[in-house]
């Protein structure tokens, strides 16, 4: 019930935005409603997912007659309800008060409330016709508010590699289910549940799978969108579409390749797996260099789309193998990153829209010293930022720690092939948490500390109370996610029993506040007992310094160590700080060339450094792939100058060819 | 009188009316089109009145009627009258030779063949003939429009393809009248449309060989 009102009000809402968007209130009641549909629409899940009353489903006669729309909630759809509406809900109450300074307002505002019923009903779908509606319907609401800002010659671009491949995916997503419904062309997942694949069928139908939802989530080689598109939406979108959209996309895998696909052999889950530490690995490399606070944040989703999916892949390569116990654990860390993911990414992008909101820039070498400025946005982005670094005791340490554990198991598995493969795996996983915090120091630091780059930067002034208290609150959750991860996975248990056939207990030897996954003699975690003996230890610090430090006044000259001289330039920039890991890296994967041009003596002109970095997938899989569609188009072209015969030939002809094709096939 | 002769009598026709389609291809002056082309109507018109008379389905006359008074009749003598009041050029031209036209013809016609007999296996022996000979004028009519460059036998072509079409609609039976009316009403429409077309091509290039359009398309750069 709770759900159906919610739902329902969404497409009222889009209405309102559009008949009564001339007037500025209307946009802050819009985000209330969205904001009160989410909250209802994360009860239900909540209550569900406490409840386990069955998994009540309803068919209503909705779309093609013979057909009808199938909805069904079961603990796997809740547990998606649940982190897809909380993030739904903080950036709903942020956007109250947010986009004021938009030109392009209007153009958003009434998207938004479809792109939050679209991933419901995404999620809620129970057949393949409602799925894909509900799929696409989501893909065009959020281009629409990614071109909303069509002005800049940038974000075209953005939209139409996005369009291009949102439409790739969706045309490998329907083949997909056109394959698991068979012949019978019944498309509810229940039947497709029953019925059996062949050898071909199972390749193509994982194949297509991975493709059509990798394209959504951004798997690499697949993500070339993402970090276009994502920044160019306006933020509190943004915030949806890294944070939320992506979730979406896993939700479609896991339901297709756990689910409705019967039997997976290991090898997809080995792949999966090695794909997703390359795209964990590649993300966070590329987001390390960007200058952008909103590209990085992108680039930092496809790592940790990656990490989430390295968990997935180790899931299905246990499942295929047998292994049910270690396929749940692999499959709640991959769960358990999925939501502190959309957690503290959708946290980040409020709080780098907080950040444009104030100061209009989003490239670091703007920003500077914001802390003292924006305090409240300052410690939401740090929590934020730590959390994503996988630091203790937050949530981000848990779900990283959880699919380390799960892949020391990997050489549980009698293959060979994952023997070795699972160690390199975990070495690109611990390369990219490494990385990761690298980047995040960086964006913090030079975004927030230091002094400031810019006046904009010098002047900026905190966000209104409730763009800060919608912060505040998704900092809180990754606390609370990262000091009772029992709780956490024992809900998470309960969703994975149906997909692995078996009840887990990551917590069986040492009882509540420890996480064991796998033996207590093997590794043990308690954020609780941690946080406690953290936070006494940091209090008997403090009384010691206090007590018995000198109270003897010093005095010395402000920031003298290091800046003598009082410019912003004399401190890190954002390149400075990445420059040694561009060295590093760079140099290989992504061709960086460092060039400085000095002026000739006696020529007072300044000298000049410049780097130049290739994108390797975007320059060796792009580029290439649309010179053969441009080519093939340019050939297809010709069809349109043909004379009136030459139309009447092909038409014959294709006509005759037809029969021929009858004709032949009668006789065989 | 015997199912047998009947059977004969329906064959014979839709014979005549594919031989007058492949007499279409052959020749080599309009007026001699035109003529073959009133001959194939006329056996069309026979075609429908056997019909009628053999399936006891007096609606069928009104379709021979239509095709003999429009088809075998008016259509002819409209394009007769045309040709001679634009003084068109009175040799066929030709896009493909006589003799190629002719075996792709026969290739078409063992196509059609080939295809309708095993499909219709359970059909009755008289519905089965016709289909194929219908399907083989079908196919004809549409070669004849391609492998011709001049305006009018494409118009003839077309009208060649409508015979077919009707000759399959009066083989099979219940076929409604409403649909014959349409089918007939359609070709008057068309035979409207193409005479005013034909008076703007003349005028503007004093010829109706269709390949002096092709340079007048408003989508060519």
């Amino acid at each position: 019930m709770l759900i159906a009102g919610a739902l329902m009000t969404l497409p009222l809402l889009a209405v309102f935005a559009i008949l009564a968007g001339r007037r500025d209130f209307s946009h802050a009641v819009v985000y209330a409603g969205c904001f009160v549909a989410s909250v209802a629409l994360l009860a239900g899940g909540l209550q569900y997912l406490g409840g386990h009353s069955g998994s009540p489903s309803v068919v209503l006669p909705l779309g093609l007659p013979w057909i009808k729309a199938h909805f069904r909630i079961d603990n796997l759809t809740a547990l998606f309800l649940l982190i897809i509406n909380l993030s739904a809900a903080a950036a709903s109450a942020f956007a109250v008060g947010y986009g004021g300074h938009l030109p392009q307002r209007r153009r958003v505002t009434p998207f938004y409330p479809i792109f939050l019923l679209a991933m419901n009903l995404v999620l809620l779908a129970d057949d393949a016709f409602t799925f894909l509606v509900a799929w696409e319907c989501m893909s065009l609401a959020s281009w629409l508010m990614v071109v909303s800002d069509h002005q800049d010659a940038e974000n075209r671009r953005a939209g139409t590699v996005y369009v291009i491949m949102a439409v790739f995916g969706t045309f490998c997503l329907l083949p997909c289910f056109g394959l698991l419904a068979g012949a019978g062309g019944d498309y509810t997942f229940e039947a497709m549940r029953l019925r059996e694949l062949g050898a071909l069928g199972s390749f193509l139908v994982a194949l297509l799978a991975i493709l059509g939802t990798g394209s959504k989530a951004g798997l690499v080689p697949l993500h070339a969108w993402l970090p276009l598109a994502h920044p160019a939406a306006p933020s509190h979108v943004s915030a949806l579409m890294s944070g939320v959209m992506t979730k979406v996309a896993l939700y479609g895998m896991i339901r297709i390749l756990l689910d409705l696909h019967g039997e997976l052999s290991w090898h997809w889950g080995a792949g999966l797996m090695l794909a997703g530490g390359i795209t964990a690995v590649l993300g966070v490399l590329y987001a390390v260099m960007q200058d952008d606070l909103k590209k990085l944040l992108a680039y930092s989703t496809v790592e940790n789309i990656g990490v989430a999916i390295i968990g997935l892949g180790l899931a299905i390569a246990f499942k295929g193998d047998g292994q049910k116990e270690l396929a749940a654990l692999a499959l709640v860390a991959g769960l358990y990153h999925m939501a502190n993911h959309s957690v503290f990414k959708t946290l980040l992008f409020l709080g780098s829209g907080a950040v444009i909101a104030a100061t209009g820039h989003r490239s670091l070498g703007a920003l500077g010293g914001l802390l003292k400025r924006m305090p409240w946005t300052g410690a939401a982005f740090l929590v934020g930022s730590a959390a994503i670094a996988s630091l203790p005791p937050l949530n981000g340490f848990v779900s990283e720690w959880l699919i380390l554990q799960s892949l020391f198991k990997g050489p549980a598995m009698p293959h060979w092939a994952m023997k070795f493969g699972v160690p390199v795996v975990g070495a690109f996983l611990a390369l990219a948490a490494a990385l990761a915090a690298t980047c995040f120091v960086r964006a913090y630091g030079v975004a927030f500390l230091g002094r400031p780059r810019s006046d904009a930067a010098a002047e900026a002034e905190d966000v209104t109370f409730g763009m800060r208290v919608s912060m505040a609150v998704l900092a809180i959750i990754c606390v609370v996610m990262g000091v009772i991860p029992v709780t956490v996975t024992d809900a998470l248990t309960h969703v994975v029993r149906p997909l692995t056939g078996i009840d887990l207990a990551v917590s069986a030897d040492l009882g509540w506040p420890w996480l064991s996954p796998v033996s207590s003699t093997r590794g043990s975690y308690s954020a609780t007992i941690l946080v406690m003996f953290g936070l006494s230890l940091f209090a008997i610090a403090i009384f010691i310094v206090h007590r018995l430090g000198t109270q003897a006044t010093r005095r010395a000259d402000a920031w003298d160590c290091g800046h003598p001289e009082d410019i912003p330039e004399s401190q890190y920039t954002g390149p400075s700080f990445a420059q040694p890991l561009r060295r590093a890296f760079g140099g290989t994967i992504f061709q960086a060339r460092e060039s400085v041009t000095m002026p000739e003596p006696g020529d007072s002109s300044p000298a000049t450094h410049q780097v130049r970095m290739i994108d390797p997938i975007w320059q060796g899989l792009y580029v290439p792939l649309g010179k053969v569609v441009d080519w093939i188009a340019d050939h297809v072209n010709r069809l349109q100058y043909l004379t009136v015969r030459g139309y009447l030939l092909m038409m014959f002809g294709t006509l005759v060819f037809m029969l021929l094709v009858v004709a032949v096939r009668q006789q065989l | 009188m015997s199912q047998q002769f009947s059977y004969e009598i329906a064959h014979l026709i839709g014979a005549t009316q594919l031989m007058a389609g492949f007499g279409l291809l052959y020749q080599r002056r309009v007026f001699a089109v035109l003529n073959t082309f009133a001959f194939q109507a006329l056996a069309l018109a026979a075609a429908a009145a056997w019909q009628a008379h053999v399936q006891h389905a007096p609606h069928l006359y009104v379709t021979a009627a239509i095709a003999l008074l429009f088809k075998a009749l008016a259509v002819p003598f409209a394009l007769h009258w045309l040709v001679e009041k634009l003084g068109i050029h009175r040799t066929v031209e030709t896009a493909l030779s006589i003799g190629w036209t002719m075996i792709v013809g026969v290739a078409l016609v063992a196509l059609s063949i080939m295809l309708v007999l095993p499909v219709t296996a359970a059909a009755s022996a008289l519905t089965r003939e016709s289909l194929a000979l219908a399907m083989s004028v079908v196919l004809l009519g549409m070669l004849m429009m391609i492998t011709r460059r001049n305006a009018v036998t494409q118009v003839v072509g077309f009208m060649a393809l409508e015979n077919g079409l009707i000759l399959a609609a009066v083989s099979a039976k219940g076929m409604p009248l409403v649909v014959e009316i349409s089918i007939a009403f359609s070709v008057l429409v068309a035979m409207t449309v193409f005479g005013i077309f034909f008076f703007r091509i003349r005028e503007r290039f004093d010829s109706l060989d269709v390949a002096y359009l092709e340079s007048y398309r408003g989508d060519r750069s």
